[in-house]
């Protein structure tokens, strides 16, 4: 839940305890615990919540959504109305 | 990838909507348990994008406004003791409990402090040793390994003047009593992507089959939950019922192993009243044995507190998607945002405040109706 | 399945109510809702003359066959010092900004101090040195003053209370009742840098940020204004509350609509990001030197272009229309296309985590 937001490591301070580092958030910084994401890498995204970051972000996986909402666009385009009634017709039959 | 502005994009976000509507040939209520994403909905709007079949009922998803009655008097009386710093995150200082908030103690001479993190308390107690200082820790499995995190060093410090007062709670049991309670209306669940980031996804799965709902882990950008109610809406018209993962950037299967430990290491599981709600076994945490001297509640001995909530207003129906809010006596008369009932006029994201704005923007339409943007 | 059931939402309850508050919050004076009931139930009734009817920052008196612009504002702000400013400069830069939004030309500033005991004279001096450079920036004299010491413990070091007056042009008659459905809704440049660069150094919650506070006099921004036309109708600085509650207040007292495009507003990228984080939203950020106007559809392109070429308006932008739908409130067309309503805040904007 919870107003949590991705931002860049700029710098791991390895001496402290728990982990911090400095993290970039679009302009804005902020000393974050690393703890549970303790192998992060400096240049790479975490998302962070009341100063914690909970995870690392996943590029590939990112990327990969949005390729997929770009290839929906596609599919509509290409294809239009006639796509749209096979694919609703397609799924009306494999429901109950 | 700065993984906001890309998420976030009009005509991707046209796309996605333009398939929803496409999939959708009738109605589906879908309910998203949590704060963050109710609110992403109100601010962007998404609500009115939808196609008119596909409702959205925003569930039982704010920390701050299930946190019981109960509690929240325990954290007045404390805050109110003149050798205790009171901390705590913004937003529970306007949140009402029985006679005042903890605005109003500030009022009355009592140290309350606003905080961005629980270890912002942490360094509060070391700077003032001559004072307690008291974190109040709400939240649900998002926020649970930050204040694990705080109370696991007090204790490597030996800090003897920082204590929590814990009022944390999870969310598969809530969704558990949801789809338990008579009448329920959901038929898919968009499960928190941040307390999916910290837990995995390893709780739905038993959920997702016992009930026959879809659960689809869901982000908060605008995109991100477009696609979370595609792939819930999809899902339902096909008949499935399946746990996905429509957050994957963020969320990995088993979530955060270090973080899980902590969680383990310091807290435990138990019943937790929810605000409207009522008592849900399993939902919340609290701490254990070994960290019982960290326990405000023991420290400063308000375990005889007892709270009785005045049934007064529907927010737990509406909460659950039972009733409109409109449907509520109480709505636009008695509760308003200025003077709210319960917890769902207090927040702008409540359903109940939300409908109050507008409702007055053209009454006496439906919201949905009423937010189609004019010309 | 009844006896499984843990939720039976036939006994579920709600918090209790809580009703007005017998003491002052904090709210009382974070420019929203709860300040405006103050001045509506308390200070409106007690003080009784049609004057403050208007709700206006400053009032416009006919005095000796003049039009006199009168105004007064009291600064607290901690920390005193901030990126970009200090309590000195919007001790002037506030008032001067008040007067001129009726339109009025600034002419003199009294200046009032209460001093916690025990405060460094130094602090008190850049105090003063700011409202003096400020002053000087702005055109304005600080004529007479008054100083009060407090015990310590009994305030945040250093409290100032301006007053002002200045002399409204003939023609100009502007207040947020004559906001008409058509006009545009124009803001002088970037909003919520105020607010933010003020948050970055509060106890608690510092981060790191490469920008100032807006603090600067708008008086001669207005005067440039006002040379393209005298008939502008409406000026408001959105200082607390935002951009979110000046507009309110000016849909209400007008009973008109205002629709904006949320594409439109410029907002920072490190302002962004801050709302971002603490979970604030820019409309409702303090700003110490822009201001919004409302301004006839015919006169906009004018003004803008006038606005653009003045140091105080390189970066304004018209964000939005007054329109006859939804009278009194405030709607932001977003940009995915959906809406929502932007409301008068309550009380102070809080950082929140959900």
């Amino acid at each position: 839940m919870c107003l949590a937001v991705p931002g860049r490591v700029v710098s791991i301070d390895d001496t402290s305890d728990p982990l911090t580092g400095l993290i970039d958030f679009g302009g804005v910084r902020k000393q974050v615990c690393l703890e549970y994401v303790s192998d992060v890498e400096v240049g790479e995204y975490v998302i962070v919540h009341v100063g914690f970051a909970l995870q690392r972000l996943d590029e590939e996986s990112a990327l990969a959504s949005l390729k997929l909402f770009e290839e929906l666009g596609l599919l509509e385009e290409e294809f239009g109305d006639a796509w749209r009634q096979a694919a609703q017709q397609a799924e009306g039959s494999e429901a109950r | 990838m700065r993984y906001l502005d890309e998420f976030n994009d009009p005509e991707l976000a046209r796309r996605l909507l333009d398939e929803i509507r496409a999939t959708t040939t009738r109605p589906w209520a879908l309910m998203e348990v949590c704060g963050g994403q109710t609110h992403s909905i109100i601010r962007h709007g998404i609500d009115q994008l939808l196609p008119d079949e596909v409702e959205l009922i925003h569930g039982p998803g704010c920390p701050v406004c299930v946190t019981p009655l109960e509690c929240i008097d325990k954290a007045l009386e404390i805050a109110a003791r003149p050798d205790v710093i009171f901390c705590s995150f913004g937003d529970m200082l306007r949140v009402p409990g029985t006679d005042r908030d903890l605005f109003r103690v500030r009022g009355e001479g009592g140290d309350v402090r606003v905080v961005y993190s629980p270890l912002d308390a942490l360094q509060l107690a070391r700077r003032h040793p001559d004072k307690q200082v008291v974190f109040f820790a709400i939240g649900f499995e998002t926020t649970a390994p930050a204040n694990a995190m705080a109370v696991h060093q007090a204790r490597r410090l030996g800090l003897a003047n920082f204590t929590l007062l814990v009022s944390h709670v999870r969310v598969p049991p809530a969704i558990e009593a949801i789809m338990t309670a008579p009448a329920c209306r959901v038929q898919g669940f968009l499960a928190a992507g941040h307390v999916c980031s910290v837990m995995g996804m390893a709780e739905y799965p038993e959920l997702a089959e016992r009930h026959g709902v879809p659960v689809v882990v869901t982000g908060f950008e605008p995109l991100d939950i477009l696609e979370g109610i595609r792939r819930t809406v999809g899902q339902l018209e096909r008949g499935e019922h399946r746990v996905e993962n429509a957050y994957a950037r963020a969320v990995r299967p088993d979530g955060n192993p270090a973080a899980i430990r902590m969680i383990e290491e310091v807290f435990e599981v138990t019943d937790r009243s929810w605000r409207g709600i009522g008592r849900i076994p399993g939902s919340g945490w609290r701490l254990n044995e070994a960290y019982r001297d960290f326990d405000a509640e023991h420290r400063f001995d308000v375990t005889g507190i007892r709270t009785e909530e005045p049934a007064e207003c529907r927010a737990g129906e509406v909460l659950q998607g039972l009733i409109k809010p409109t449907d509520c006596a109480a709505f636009g008369t008695t509760c308003t945002p200025r003077t709210p009932l319960g917890a769902t006029m207090v927040s702008s994201e409540g359903a109940c405040a939300a409908y109050h704005l507008y409702r007055r923007m053209s009454e006496p339409a439906r919201p949905r109706e009423e937010m189609n943007p004019v010309g | 399945m009844a006896e499984q059931t843990v939720v039976d939402p036939a006994n579920w309850s709600c918090p209790a109510p809580i009703r007005d508050q017998p003491v002052v919050v904090m709210g009382h004076g974070g420019g929203g809702a709860l300040s405006a009931e103050l001045i509506e139930q308390i200070f409106a009734p007690a003080y009784g003359n049609a004057l403050l009817a208007g709700l206006t920052d400053s009032a416009v008196l006919h005095l000796g066959g003049a039009r006199l612009a009168l105004s007064t504002d009291s600064y607290v702000v901690r920390p005193l010092f901030f990126p970009g400013g200090c309590l000195g400069d919007l001790a002037v830069n506030g008032t001067v900004n008040d007067l001129a939004m009726s339109g009025a030309r600034p002419a003199y500033l009294s200046a009032a101090f209460v001093l916690e005991e025990g405060v460094e004279l130094t602090v008190v001096e850049r105090v003063a040195r700011a409202m003096g450079a400020a002053a000087e920036t702005a055109g304005v004299t600080i004529a007479t003053g008054d100083t009060k010491v407090v015990e310590a413990g009994h305030g945040d070091g250093v409290y100032v209370t301006t007053a002002g007056v200045g002399l409204v042009p003939e023609r100009v008659d502007i207040r947020p009742q004559r906001a008409r459905p058509g006009d545009a809704v124009i803001v002088s440049g970037p909003i919520g840098l105020h607010g933010v660069a003020v948050l970055s150094v509060r106890e608690g919650l510092e981060f790191g940020v490469e920008i100032a506070s807006d603090t600067a006099p708008l008086a001669d921004l207005v005067a440039t204004m006002l040379d393209v036309t005298p008939d502008i109708h409406v000026l408001r600085d959105p200082t607390r509350g935002g951009l979110a509650a000046s507009l309110n207040e000016i849909a209400r007292a007008s009973g008109t609509g205002v629709r904006l495009a949320e594409r439109a507003i410029p907002v920072p990228d490190a302002v962004a990001a801050a709302c971002g984080f603490l979970g604030l939203d820019p409309l409702y950020v303090a700003n110490e030197g822009r201001l919004v106007a409302f301004v006839p559809p015919a006169e906009a392109e004018a003004v803008l272009a006038a606005m653009r070429a003045h140091p105080q308006g390189a970066g304004a932008a018209v964000v939005g229309e007054c329109v006859t739908e939804h009278p009194g409130m405030v709607v932001v067309a977003t940009g995915l296309g959906g809406t929502r309503v932007v409301d008068l805040p309550l009380g102070e904007q809080l950082p929140r985590i959900c």
